[in-house]
């Protein structure tokens, strides 16, 4: 099994026809997602390789069956876009897109908190999310991810996520998902989420976390974890040497006011049982041990 | 994006808060010119991004025009934590009775705006936080039903705030909630707020910082860029697209992807080294991104050696390597380059360098072996 996304899942994309969505369109069925459409409110009819274009998430759903979308739209248009999947019909909406502001994040959590509860987001500012061996979703080169499980990784980090998918690789340990929850201050789906999603499916048996400083994510599923997870998790933290006050690329990776250091982190998550990692491959060895223990 | 107080008012101003006249100069007969416009006693105000100016001597009362010549001649140019005091802001002194704390900013766990109102304004939030925390009445605000009058009549309130001025703190709190979400704001902060004598509000310092994404609706935040806090390599960095914090060490950082570079300045440290800088090139990064990145690298005076960590995903390996095989061309290298390079087409990128491996550009095969090699190098050199 794997968490939300699978072999069945029929998927939609949101700027099909822009030059980033088409390429990943095409990356993603070559991987083997079932790609079953595309929209552009402008294009309604045209196509892109065989792949439908339609005016709207709901003439896509409606159309081909589609029950995920993926959004390439540019920043500015995404907050109309993600509310128009959720009322398109589709109940998973993975968001590419950089650059949304805040506002617009915050705004759309509150929206499908109200009005869609049954869709869940993932992102903005991700790359999406992959069940090695079953589907693609999203930017992440498929080859570097072994199928089979039995780890689920999240991750906050696009290339952390690729560098670990790695580390797995080399030490022979597949993955059941992989999600990439994305790197701004409000992203739709959290490390907590995930780790419930990982602990209630039965084919992943160790949880990956890679997180980075700013908010208190990780705190939360240090807590989460001491509370509700019965399998083993390993994480990392990126930005130990990052300076207060300075935005670290990310838009919520910072530390202000003293808040969201990868010290506080790491402590909280050590305490909960999870076996944090200096580095990246450290971290990966952590985990070699932990399935070599399973 | 941080802005300077007299910005912040300004775009206090905007959304419709009380604030006091006054003007931004940058010498001495401007500040008089001012105060002379404004009427007497004024305030003279240095505008830094950094808090503790009132203490550093960086805010002085003035009765008359002599007195506003000696305090803007004392301030400019003065350094408070570092921050070389360029322009001060003159206003008219306001009479204080109480002093109030009234903010917004994002809550990021629970997804709502939070909202901080306190009778004990003028002191640092934190530290009354820390000591009375029963004084700060918090509010969430869910960002769809948004925040109504009678949200911030119940929430003065609970602040225990002057009943005689709830009318008028309703307004200004209803204006400051406007000005955080039409204005984009990440946090909107007054510090202090406050009554005066006849029973009136005003806001007395503004603490701005906008939302850099925002820009596209707002494209006026774009003059703000100019004011913002960055050193010399920061902003040059800053001139050619790129992601960069300037840090203290030896070696130069380049990676893509911000979790990576972070990730990497911090296997720097661990291989016993300091890195001079976080460079994220970006997921999309192009030959003319990695050959600018390399470009600023290599005028950092302080950079021993260059550590290029490189995990092809979007990007693809024989870009990088077209990027740095450019930049070698019309660069001269002053610090070695230790490249370590996987992922989407790696293979195809090491052999595209593999004929100009040099002492002065080498492969590493890890991540962490490649921040050990580079640690070693800015050791010896």
């Amino acid at each position: 099994m794997s968490i939300w996304l699978d072999e069945h899942s029929r998927v939609v994309y949101q700027g099909l026809t822009g030059r980033a969505g088409r390429f990943h369109a095409l990356r993603n069925r070559a991987y083997g997602t079932r790609v079953v459409a595309g929209t552009n409110p402008s294009k309604a009819g045209a196509s892109v390789e065989g792949i439908p274009v339609f005016a709207t998430v709901g003439a896509a759903v409606e159309a081909t069956g589609a029950d995920v979308s993926c959004v390439f739209v540019p920043a500015p248009y995404v907050r109309s876009a993600v509310v128009e999947a959720a009322e398109g019909g589709v109940t998973l909406v993975v968001v590419i897109t950089e650059g949304v502001p805040a506002k617009d994040e915050a705004w759309l959590c509150a929206k499908l908190r109200r009005d869609h509860p049954e869709v869940r987001v993932i992102g903005p500012n991700c790359p999406g999310l992959i069940s090695p061996g079953k589907a693609n979703v999203g930017i992440t080169a498929g080859d570097i991810a072994l199928s089979g499980g039995p780890v689920g990784l999240v991750s906050r980090s696009g290339t952390l996520t690729y560098q670990a998918l790695y580390e797995l690789k080399q030490a022979g340990i597949g993955v059941t998902t992989c999600v990439g929850i994305g790197g701004d201050p409000v992203p739709g789906t959290s490390f907590t989420d995930c780790l419930a999603a990982f602990e209630e499916d039965p084919e992943t048996a160790a949880v990956m976390m890679i997180g980075e400083i700013g908010g208190s994510a990780e705190e939360e599923a240090a807590a989460f974890v001491a509370e509700h997870m019965t399998k083993p998790a390993v994480a990392y933290i990126a930005g130990i040497t990052a300076p207060p006050g300075k935005k670290m690329g990310h838009a919520g990776a910072i530390v202000s006011g003293g808040k969201g250091t990868a010290a506080a982190k790491i402590e909280t998550l050590s305490a909960a049982g999870v076996r944090v990692g200096e580095s990246p491959s450290e971290a990966g060895r952590h985990m070699v041990e932990v399935v070599a223990g399973l | 994006m941080d802005l300077l107080e007299y910005q912040g008012k300004q775009f206090f101003s905007r959304h419709g808060l009380p604030v006091s006249p006054g003007l931004v100069a940058r010498g001495v007969p401007e500040a008089r010119e001012i105060a002379d416009r404004i009427g007497y006693p004024v305030v003279v105000k240095a505008q830094v991004h950094i808090g503790g100016r009132g203490k550093a001597g960086g805010i002085r009362l003035a009765g008359d025009a002599e007195e506003v010549a000696t305090a803007a001649d004392a301030i400019l140019g003065m350094d408070i934590g570092g921050h070389t005091v360029g322009c001060v802001l003159i206003e008219e002194a306001a009479q204080i009775a109480v002093e109030y704390y009234a903010s917004f900013t994002l809550d990021r766990s629970a997804r709502r705006y939070l909202g901080m109102l306190s009778a004990r304004g003028g002191v640092d939030i934190e530290a009354v936080a820390a000591s009375d925390p029963s004084s700060i009445a918090k509010i969430w605000v869910d960002p769809v039903e948004g925040f109504e009058e009678a949200d911030a009549r119940t929430w003065v309130l609970a602040a225990r705030l002057d009943e005689t001025a709830t009318d008028e703190l309703v307004e200004v709190l209803l204006e400051l909630y406007e000005a955080f979400v039409e204005g984009d704001a990440d946090l909107v902060e007054i510090n202090p707020l406050v009554l005066t004598p006849e029973g009136r509000v005003r806001v007395l310092d503004a603490k701005v910082t906008l939302d850099d994404n925002s820009v596209f609706r707002h494209p006026e935040y774009r003059a703000y860029d100019a004011t913002q806090p960055r050193d010399e390599r920061e902003a040059s960095a800053h001139a050619l697209g790129l992601q960069y914090v300037g840090l203290d060490g030896t070696v130069g950082v380049i990676a893509n992807g911000a979790g990576l570079a972070m990730s990497t300045v911090d296997v720097v440290a661990q291989a016993g080294g300091a890195a001079a800088n976080f460079l994220d090139i970006g997921g999309g990064a192009d030959v003319e991104t990695m050959a600018a990145a390399l470009r600023v690298i290599n005028n950092d005076p302080a950079v021993k050696a260059i550590f290029i960590n490189i995990f092809g995903g979007i990007v693809q390996g024989e870009v990088v390597a077209q990027g740095i095989l450019d930049a070698l061309d019309r660069v001269e290298l002053r610090a070695p380059i230790v490249l370590r390079l996987d992922g989407t087409n790696a293979d195809q990128g090491r052999a595209m360098v593999a004929p100009r491996l040099s002492e002065m550009l080498m492969m590493a095969g890890s991540m962490s072996g490649g921040a050990a090699r580079a640690v070693a190098i800015a050791g010896s050199r």
